[in-house]
């Protein structure tokens, strides 16, 4: 990257940055919960992007690691108010988590998505890594059923089809300071959030780490002849998406204060894909965009038509265009300066 | 060995039997589903993500000719070539244009068409299921149930057009393209083989078949447009336990899940008995990830 192109790029990023935490200030409530939305489907995206646009897999099955976010948030702010949950646990962790703090909890609440998400991440990853292209599409997909399957029957546990709902924890770190979620504080975290998880993604695809991965994408024989243990970069590849996509299910859950179901279902990575075809893959930009420019398409024809306006149609429509005449996306053209 | 007495005593050895005679059943239907789905995976590389949806859709157009005609044999006929023609046309539309392209993008168009399909079927149908009505409605007696005719007439016609299709791969000419094609595409078009209308034909062979299952497996359950995708799931573990693209294998897995979860229901609910053909799966990807019913290669 030139010094130009830097200034430019920060220069761009400062701007929709302020944007973006001036939005819920100056849009009415509607929108602002709209763009906060938005922001926590990028991000979803965005987790989704690491695989499909570095490291060349689609992934079919990231509702897995969304829907296990949820409900390990839920976990989280359910095990102080449920006794019975406690008495399980051995004493140890019982008092570690009252030291953490018995109201509910949002750092636990993270900490136990991203825990949950991860766990499932690397059991994905173990099995599904073994198999390239198609065949590993069909595998996540499956293995987001298996999970799906579980949660809808486990009704003792998860609630099942009802899933689980919980009062919304308090912005801050337990015992120093806390604050109730306003809509717009939780809008800025969740802004925090999901800006702080492109800076960070952005730092891991430009490293040697993120280079090995995009080799994999461009010629997997080669890499492997290089000599690096491509199945292990595959593995960590789909946790560390497993575990961005945790963290949009925490957001999520925290937002919406409830876990269910549907959100482990396969739609929610059909919506992913989409997602990324629409803006761009291997852009991590591109899949907010695209996440943006559905679910505005979305509300704009919920409004033009009417709420029972089946709005998938149309927008089926326009996804199939995209693939065959924008194979790149709307971002794609940005695609290589991006990556600089 | 007193416990091995008592599990032989008490099995439900009824129960297995008329199990083993469900599992053969939805076998045969599921056989039919994926080797269409195998049959296009074969030959042009394409995972069709929109097979439950044409599967769906035959179900559809069969309730539609059943209410106006009130023939079901019709019904039958009439979506299996409506279907084949929508197949064919979807192919021409969505997938020509990606004929070179990495293989996954033909995986995002045809679930994009899925998409379509799924909600205009909602729109159109609404969510409330709609009931086939059986051709044939005599019953024999199976130990203490009144086990219908109706079942082992759509297995015995599932075999007949799956032995039909593989009759016409074998002898018929296009059968014979069909099959050079599979085997090399570059060498079958050197050789005039009009590859591109091969790769159409099977694509609409595949979605006549998927809606002709639809059809006759809609009377068991109803029709409704959420079971296109419950039928492609498990089509899509078939396919991968049977080994992509090896028709034989997969009609082998396909009977041999579909028996594996009508005996685990005996013991666990069926939406639970699912897990077992996940577990099969799951092993089949550990071992033997080329599939179970395959050659080891070499």
């Amino acid at each position: 990257m030139t010094r130009r192109d830097t200034i430019i790029y920060w220069s761009g990023f400062g701007v929709i940055m302020a944007l973006l935490i001036a939005a819920p200030l100056v849009l009415p409530p509607y929108w602002a919960r709209f763009i906060t939305e938005i922001l926590i489907w990028g991000l979803l995206a965005m987790s989704s992007d690491i695989l499909i646009g570095y490291t060349g897999m689609v992934s079919f099955g990231h509702s897995a690691f969304f829907g296990l976010g949820m409900y390990g948030a839920a976990a989280a702010l359910l095990i102080t108010s449920q006794a019975a949950i406690m008495t399980v646990l051995p004493k140890l962790l019982q008092d570690l988590l009252l030291l953490i703090g018995e109201r509910p909890n949002l750092l636990l609440a993270l900490a136990f998505g991203l825990i949950a998400a991860a766990a499932i991440a690397a059991f994905v990853a173990y099995f599904s890594t073994r198999l390239r292209d198609i065949y590993f599409a069909i595998t996540t997909l499956i293995f987001s059923q298996i999970f799906y399957v579980i949660i809808f029957t486990w009704t003792d546990v998860t609630g099942g089809e009802n899933g689980l709902s919980f009062r919304r924890p308090a912005l801050g770190i337990p015992g120093v300071w806390t604050t109730p979620f306003t809509p717009e504080t939780l809008h800025w975290f969740v802004l925090a959030v999901v800006a702080g998880s492109y800076l960070i993604l952005r730092r891991v695809m430009r490293s040697p780490f993120g280079m090995v991965l995009q080799s994999i994408r461009e010629n997997e024989p080669r890499t492997r002849a290089i000599g690096y243990a491509v199945e292990r970069y595959k593995i960590v590849a789909v946790m560390l998406s497993g575990l961005f996509a945790g963290l949009s299910g925490v957001l999520y859950a925290v937002q919406n204060r409830f876990a269910a179901p549907d959100f482990v279902f396969f739609i929610i990575s059909g919506d992913a894909v989409i997602f990324n075809v629409m803006g761009g893959i291997g852009t991590l930009v591109g899949p907010i965009v695209g996440a943006a420019t559905f679910l505005l398409l979305r509300e704009g024809l919920g409004r033009l038509f009417g709420d029972q306006f089946p709005y998938l149609i149309p927008l089926g429509f326009i996804f199939i265009a995209i693939i065959i005449f924008l194979p790149q996306g709307l971002l794609g053209f940005m695609r290589r300066w991006l990556n600089k | 060995m007193a416990a091995i007495l008592s599990f032989f005593s008490d099995f439900p050895f009824e129960l297995f039997v008329i199990q083993t005679l469900n599992g053969i059943v939805t076998g045969m239907i599921l056989a039919l589903i994926a080797s269409g789905l195998t049959l296009i995976f074969g030959i042009m590389d394409v995972v069709n993500f929109a097979h439950g949806e044409l599967f769906m859709l035959g179900a559809y157009v069969g309730v539609l000719v059943l209410s106006t005609t009130g023939s079901f044999w019709l019904a039958l006929i009439l979506a299996t070539l409506l279907v084949a023609t929508f197949g064919g046309a979807m192919q021409i539309i969505t997938l020509r244009p990606l004929v070179g392209r990495d293989p996954l993008t033909t995986i995002l168009a045809t679930f994009g068409v899925s998409l379509i399909l799924q909600n205009y079927a909602l729109w159109q149908f609404g969510p409330v299921a709609r009931k086939i009505n059986e051709p044939y409605t005599g019953h024999f007696n199976l130990f203490y149930l009144e086990y219908p005719w109706y079942r082992l007439i759509i297995a015995a016609l599932s075999a007949a057009i799956i032995g039909g299709f593989w009759l016409f791969l074998k002898y018929g000419r296009f059968g014979i393209w069909i099959r050079a094609t599979m085997q090399d595409r570059v060498m079958a078009q050197a050789m005039g083989i009009p590859v591109p209308w091969v790769h159409t034909a099977a694509f609409a062979i595949g979605a006549g078949m998927a809606a002709a299952s639809g059809v006759l497996f809609g009377p068991l359950v109803g029709v409704n447009h959420t079971m296109g995708l419950d039928w492609v799931l498990k089509a899509f573990i078939v396919v991968v336990v049977g080994g992509m693209g090896n028709l034989g294998g997969s009609i082998a897995a396909a009977i041999f899940i579909s028996l594996l979860e009508s005996y685990a229901s005996i013991w666990v609910s069926p939406s639970r008995a699912v897990i077992v053909s996940f577990v099969v799966l799951i092993l089949t990807l550990l071992f033997r990830p080329t599939g179970l019913f395959v050659p080891t290669p070499k």
